[in-house]
């Protein structure tokens, strides 16, 4: 198991930064995971740290006293040193419906247009690809999703609107995601996809992970009102599988 | 109950956070000024936790339907329970129909009310402070009951306390943040020389600064935000983000405030002045 040269700054007086090579790579997330569990499970009072995974980094947040920077700094390389691959740890694929009908899609026409795509194509590039979540943030339940088709690729929208509508399915960039909950945004919304993705009534409210997946599939929009019915009601069960089973 | 008779501009429930939910994107919340509305909750000997109102720029009217104790602190926006004006970090008894109103914004931008044991409204995910759309509400509304223990027979070891007070300070003592060796010595000098003001933009979530500097074009992996950092745009602006700050962020941080400054910083409004000071 090779190790990567990581870099560790400390950030504040209560949270460390450790961060690894600065490229969007599954390798790196991976192993970035892997040290992640190890310090859960065997360096790190779980309770009292937090521990934030974005693309290349790790922060770790420590709010009840100052960290001592250099004894951590010594105690994290150690701890990375030890760490071993983990076994089979339970990776989901997700597959989340999406209505890419024009009345969600309010960019969609715009979008087909700029990227010369009919809407079949911009739908089936879309939904062919299984995403890599490379963080959660910017609001609660928000993916970072990698992975996304060169065709995709388009700039974000000149101004921002000032509301997108939850479960809007936007294109920005590299990246593409969904609007866990009403913003204002610069993304250029296609689709909207009917299941929640933060329930603070749920012990734990965000159901996917960093380094999961997470699939689209295209849904009619008598199917988007039944899933989303069921969804506000809490029968709808989302269809996931074990990725490396 | 704590009956709301008006609202004021912006009241919300805040206790000290929710934690254990920044890896879901979830921002910690709280008291903006943590240290106001510790040491009321330390004057009523309550749990550091409890949860307080806090108040922001102009105040609530409020009614009392049950004996309690109470504590003020943070701006000085003078209180009024029935005819009497209130001192803040001092406890007083309420009795039922107590009202207690304010008066005018004298310093500071947001106060804290405290009560005996906190106040009981609803917790999601662990807290009681107030997080939209996390808490069904962004604000208290008008003719709102937030629920409160009755107390009648509470002395307090301390009565009062006089506090350092942090409402006149301006000087912002910050750490280098991550990307803090990107910026140049025109920026540096720029950071650390001039005086700033607070732009019209300032809320929970983020304070930003009226005047630009040079900015910082960097690409940069998108990674973790805490509140009290402060990111650089390209485009010359400065952005501090505060206790309902977005939890990552893709613009360099190149400076963190101290909690200390964190406190002092939730005191400003729009126009005050503020100086930064590497620690």
């Amino acid at each position: 198991m090779s190790n990567y040269t990581i870099s560790i700054r400390s950030y504040g007086v209560h949270a460390v930064l450790i961060e690894w090579p600065n490229q969007v790579e599954e390798v790196i997330l991976e192993d970035i995971i892997q040290f992640k569990e190890h310090l859960i499970k065997s360096c790190l009072d779980s309770k009292s740290w937090e521990i934030i995974l974005a693309y290349n980094s790790l922060t770790l947040v420590y709010r009840q006293a100052p960290i001592d920077f250099d004894t951590f700094k010594g105690k994290i390389k150690e701890w990375y040193a030890q760490k071993k691959p983990i076994e089979k740890r339970g990776k989901l694929l997700w597959k989340l419906p999406v209505c890419y009908d024009v009345s969600f899609g309010i960019d969609l026409e715009e979008t087909c247009n700029k990227l010369n795509l009919t809407t079949e194509e911009l739908v089936r590039l879309h939904t062919q690809n299984a995403y890599t979540v490379y963080g959660i943030g910017f609001l609660p339940g928000f993916m970072y999703l990698g992975g996304l088709s060169k065709e995709l690729e388009i700039e974000r929208r000149a101004s921002p609107r000032l509301l997108i509508e939850k479960g809007s399915v936007g294109l920005a960039g590299k990246q593409t995601g969904i609007y866990p909950q009403e913003s204002p945004g610069g993304w250029n919304i296609v689709g909207n996809c009917p299941v929640s993705m933060f329930n603070p009534k749920n012990e734990n409210p965000c159901f996917v992970s960093v380094g999961d997946k997470v699939q689209f599939y295209k849904i009619e929009k008598a199917e988007y009102n039944l899933i989303k019915i069921e969804n506000e009601v809490g029968v709808y069960n989302l269809e996931k599988s074990k990725i490396d089973a | 109950m704590l009956k709301v008779v008006k609202a004021g501009f912006f009241t919300t429930i805040q206790d000290k956070g929710r934690i254990g939910y920044l890896n879901k994107g979830v921002p910690v919340s709280g008291s903006m000024d943590g240290n106001a509305a510790l040491v009321c909750n330390q004057l009523l000997e309550n749990d550091p936790n409890a949860a307080v109102i806090e108040i922001t720029m102009t105040g609530p009217i409020l009614e009392f339907t049950i004996d309690t104790y109470i504590c003020m602190g943070g701006a000085e926006i003078s209180p009024i329970l029935n005819d009497t004006l209130l001192e803040n970090y001092k406890v007083y008894k309420v009795n039922s129909g107590d009202m207690l109103s304010y008066g005018r914004l004298k310093k500071g931008f947001r106060a804290y009310l405290a009560i005996k044991n906190g106040f009981k409204s609803e917790e999601v995910l662990g807290s009681k402070s107030f997080y939209y759309p996390i808490t069904t509400e962004k604000k208290i509304a008008s003719r709102a009951n937030i629920p409160y223990e009755k107390c009648s027979n509470f002395s307090p070891k301390l009565n009062a306390l006089r506090l350092q007070n942090i409402l006149d300070e301006n000087v912002i003592l910050v750490s280098r943040g991550p990307e803090f060796n990107l910026l140049n010595d025109g920026q540096l000098t720029a950071l650390f020389s001039k005086e700033f003001s607070i732009a019209k933009e300032n809320n929970r979530m983020a304070y930003q600064i009226k005047e630009n500097i040079e900015g910082l074009s960097y690409s940069m992996l998108t990674s973790a935000t805490l509140p009290g950092t402060i990111q650089l745009t390209p485009s010359g602006k400065l952005i501090i983000l505060m206790k309902d700050g977005q939890t990552t962020g893709g613009y360099p941080r190149i400076l963190q405030l101290s909690d200390e400054a964190i406190c002092i910083l939730a005191q400003k409004k729009y126009g005050d002045k503020v100086f930064f000071k590497l620690e």
